[in-house]
């Protein structure tokens, strides 16, 4: 039988050779999907990881090390009150369509995002915005009803980028940006095609054209990498598989940091965690080296509480919630609970949580607690744990960067309430002196690790696999992003 | 044959009517909102609240159901939750990979099984049987999605021959076959074994017919008596198979488009059920139903004109 097959198959082998990989364009590989095109009206995630940079670009962005720079807009002027911000715009900026960039489409861009009607999923970004004026063509002034010193760095999210009022009706499927490349084509399912911008305003990639590929399945992702199909997987969904790619020349291993603070978030609203003392006890029965080896093939670096490693304010708080599962099971009978306890622990679809979750329960069990673990789509934690606040313990990554003022929300899901800390928060968005700053959000760090909020497990690290002749890919990811303006092949 | 096909056709109505109403409570009644996950973990209630308003998920669920459904009749299958286009469109563009497929992975299998059930009904209990029988047994036990594996790792990763999966379009038809070529071989092989083990056996059943005798007894070789007597009588067990194959590999293909990474139909349902885009889960789902039904309906027919006893019948 087998020569039978063979025989065919080899002719239409040989019929089609696939391309070798040319000098000036790249095969890039993600594992999700966009559902669509418009970054300002859906959760960012896989938007952002094609369009961030790429086609989009906002007033602000961020750099490769997570600091804020000029983009659309070359400087600013913020007024002493610091509830005024003046911007003036790069000139010789057009859309994609060929239609300038100018003042209007600022602020088409914010009214839009802050309307009553919204659907931008970061809306809060926008919040403390009362007006937009443009003032004239090159000039945007932004007025804000209360100070927020986080205002420049929120416009540089990737929920904040310019778009057009022209090209808005269409943007879920033809998306038309600034940016240095403009979007050719998108097979659903399949991929998106970008080119290069000609008539780009800053300088001209490397790139002539790029492909975004979409593969899910981390055995498929593997082959893809493998057989030459792609040349770079960012977020290699197959962390087991990295030692093979390392120890292969034709391959880099490039294993950078998330803004993914991954947390064993606990109901603080409800019993038994709303005793800060039972949630020490489950912070000191938590062994993270063991969660990162077991669940991330030791890839993830520890936290201690809800911060960015990498950034130069996080404080080293992982001391405070050492393992030990001793003074775990001390803490449990101070609480009265010596005869141990059964909670639910709903585990998301992501490897983090479906293996760490195991991990965790073993982990909990050695101290007397039970954790029944379910798991549960996305449709339905986003119910049940995120909405309805149905739960004990769950194990989620926060994604967003610089998100630690979740903790003052309202009724957020994990159900924590201290005015103390949303003090802290408040004088933080009335602050813009650095030095000031940094030392509110240590000091936010610091209350919410004392508290015992969550279990604050690693941060999620993000593998990506590359051809070893391609340079310049984001080696972190300061928001979910793989800008390619700066990618070119060597020899 | 008119009166037979017209009261199938009255059947494959109801079976639709009946199908639509059960698909629109199953999916509804799943807990999950879509605009929840469009919109994840940043957003506010207000954004989600607005969000449903324009996806029109704040109507009440008779009036979406009859709208829906009332939709399908004209063929408007409606607009997609996440992807906001047409779900006609998009399940067109996905029936372009997975109807190819199909259709290659059915044709690889019928030319597999033919020979291999003939050959093994005529040396019925010798070696030659045997060994078709034994093969088939592997290829029946042996996972598709597990063997679409060890195609990949071979002739992808170690010979380079075929890319390890995703799909050109048709723009480029010979890469497009060649695309397809691994994952219709993986979808065949379980198949084409099913289907050799069911022609064998209808054959042998048939060799110890009288007219086969007679066939024989005119000096026919046991090989040709099989060849222009026995397959045609062997057709309705196989032609069911066929049939039941053929929605097999449509709906069934989830797996090895995961595998592939195809833009395919089974990708875009997992895809619509994850995002709980109800309104392509209904519809592809829908669709598959209707193709099953048909399917159905046309071996029902094709009996009909394989054996004509059928159709006086009826």
């Amino acid at each position: 039988m087998t020569p039978r097959i063979l025989a065919p198959l080899a002719a239409l082998a040989f019929a089609a050779a696939p391309a070798l990989a040319q000098e000036n364009d790249l095969t890039l590989a993600i594992q999700l999907e966009p559902p669509h095109l418009d970054p300002t009206s859906a959760a960012a995630g896989a938007i952002d990881s094609v369009l961030y940079a790429n086609v989009f670009e906002g007033l602000t962005r961020f750099a490769a090390d997570g600091s804020v720079e000029p983009a659309l807009a070359t400087e600013w002027e913020i007024s002493e009150d610091g509830l005024t911000y003046t911007f003036t715009l790069r000139s010789g900026v057009t859309f994609h369509d060929g239609t300038d960039f100018t003042a209007e489409d600022v602020k088409f861009t914010l009214d839009r995002a802050r309307a009553e009607d919204s659907t931008n999923a970061q809306k809060v970004l926008f919040e403390a915005i009362e007006e937009v004026n443009a003032v004239d063509p090159q000039t945007v002034e932004v007025r804000l009803s209360r100070p927020e010193g986080a205002f420049l760095s929120n416009l540089a999210w990737g929920d904040a980028v310019i778009v057009a009022e022209e090209s808005i009706a269409d943007i879920k499927q033809t998306p038309i940006g600034t940016g240095p490349f403009r979007f050719e084509q998108w097979v659903q399912g399949d991929r998106i095609e970008l080119a290069r911008f000609e008539e780009y305003w800053g300088e001209a990639p490397a790139l002539e054209a790029a492909t975004f590929r979409f593969i899910a399945d981390p055995t498929a992702a593997f082959a893809a990498v493998m057989a030459g199909d792609v040349d770079a997987f960012a977020g290699f969904p197959a962390p087991e598989n990295l030692p093979q790619f390392e120890s292969d020349p034709r391959f880099t291993v490039i294993t950078g940091s998330t803004e993914g603070e991954t947390i064993l978030a606990m109901n603080n609203a409800r019993e038994p965690f709303d005793d800060p003392v039972v949630r020490e006890a489950v912070a000191h029965a938590i062994d993270r080296q063991a969660i990162i080896d077991g669940a991330m093939y030791g890839i993830g670096t520890p936290i201690g509480t809800h911060f960015a490693p990498h950034n130069p304010d996080y404080v080293d708080l992982t001391e405070l919630s050492a393992h030990d599962p001793e003074k775990a099971r001390k803490l449990l009978q101070e609480a009265g609970l010596e005869e141990g306890l059964t909670v639910s622990l709903k585990l998301p679809p992501p490897s983090y949580a479906r293996r760490g979750g195991e991990i965790v329960a073993a982990q909990l069990r050695e101290v007397g607690i039970t954790a029944e673990i379910q798991t549960l789509e996305w449709a339905q934690w986003l119910e049940e744990v995120f909405g309805n606040h149905d739960f004990d313990l769950t194990i989620v990554s926060h994604t967003e960067p610089m998100d630690i003022n979740i903790y003052a929300r309202d009724d957020y899901y994990f159900g924590y309430d201290s005015p103390a800390f949303d003090e802290i928060m408040t004088e933080l968005d009335a602050t813009a002196e650095p030095v000031a700053r940094s030392e509110l959000l240590k000091a936010a760090q610091e209350k919410i690790a004392e508290d015992y909020v969550n279990g604050y497990l690693f941060q999620l690290a993000l593998p990506t696999v590359a051809d070893a002749r391609l340079e310049g890919l984001w080696e972190n990811q300061p928001t979910q992003a793989n800008p390619l303006a700066g990618v070119h092949w060597t020899e | 044959m008119l009166t037979y096909a017209l009261r199938r056709l009255v059947s494959l109505a109801l079976s639709l009517a009946v199908a639509s109403l059960v698909i629109f409570l199953v999916v509804e009644v799943a807990p999950g909102d879509p605009a929840a996950y469009m919109l994840g973990t940043g957003a506010q209630p207000d954004t989600i609240e607005a969000l449903r308003s324009e996806l029109g998920l704040d109507q009440p669920r008779l009036e979406r159901y009859l709208s829906w459904a009332g939709g399908m009749l004209t063929g408007d299958f409606g607009t997609s939750y996440t992807y906001r286009a047409p779900v006609a469109q998009m399940v067109a563009d996905r029936l372009w990979v997975s109807l190819p497929l199909a259709l290659y992975a059915l044709a690889l299998s019928t030319l597999l099984a033919f020979p291999a059930g003939l050959y093994a009904a005529a040396r019925r209990g010798r070696a030659g049987d045997v060994a078709v029988m034994g093969a088939t047994q592997l290829g029946i036990a042996i996972p598709n999605f597990w063997f679409a594996m060890l195609l990949v790792l071979l002739f992808a990763i170690n010979l380079g021959w075929f890319g390890a999966g995703g799909f050109p379009g048709w723009e480029q038809p010979l890469a497009a076959i060649k695309a397809l070529t691994l994952p219709a071989v993986a979808l065949a092989l379980p198949q084409a074994a099913i289907l050799a083990r069911v022609l064998r056996s209808a054959l042998i059943d048939i060799l110890g017919e009288d007219f086969i005798r007679t066939a024989r007894a005119k000096g026919l070789t046991r090989f040709e008596a099989l060849w222009r007597h026995g397959l045609r009588n062997a057709l309705i067990p196989v032609l069911t198979i066929v049939g039941l194959q053929f929605s097999f590999l449509l709906a069934g293909a989830i797996i090895i488009e995961q595998v592939f990474f195809l833009p395919g139909l089974g990708r875009l349902i997992f895809q619509a059920i994850s995002q709980r885009d109800l309104i392509v889960v209904e519809s592809v789902v829908m669709l598959l139903v209707f193709a099953v039904i048909l399917v159905t309906f046309l071996t029902d027919l094709a009996y009909a004109w394989v054996d004509p006893r059928l159709r006086r019948r009826a």
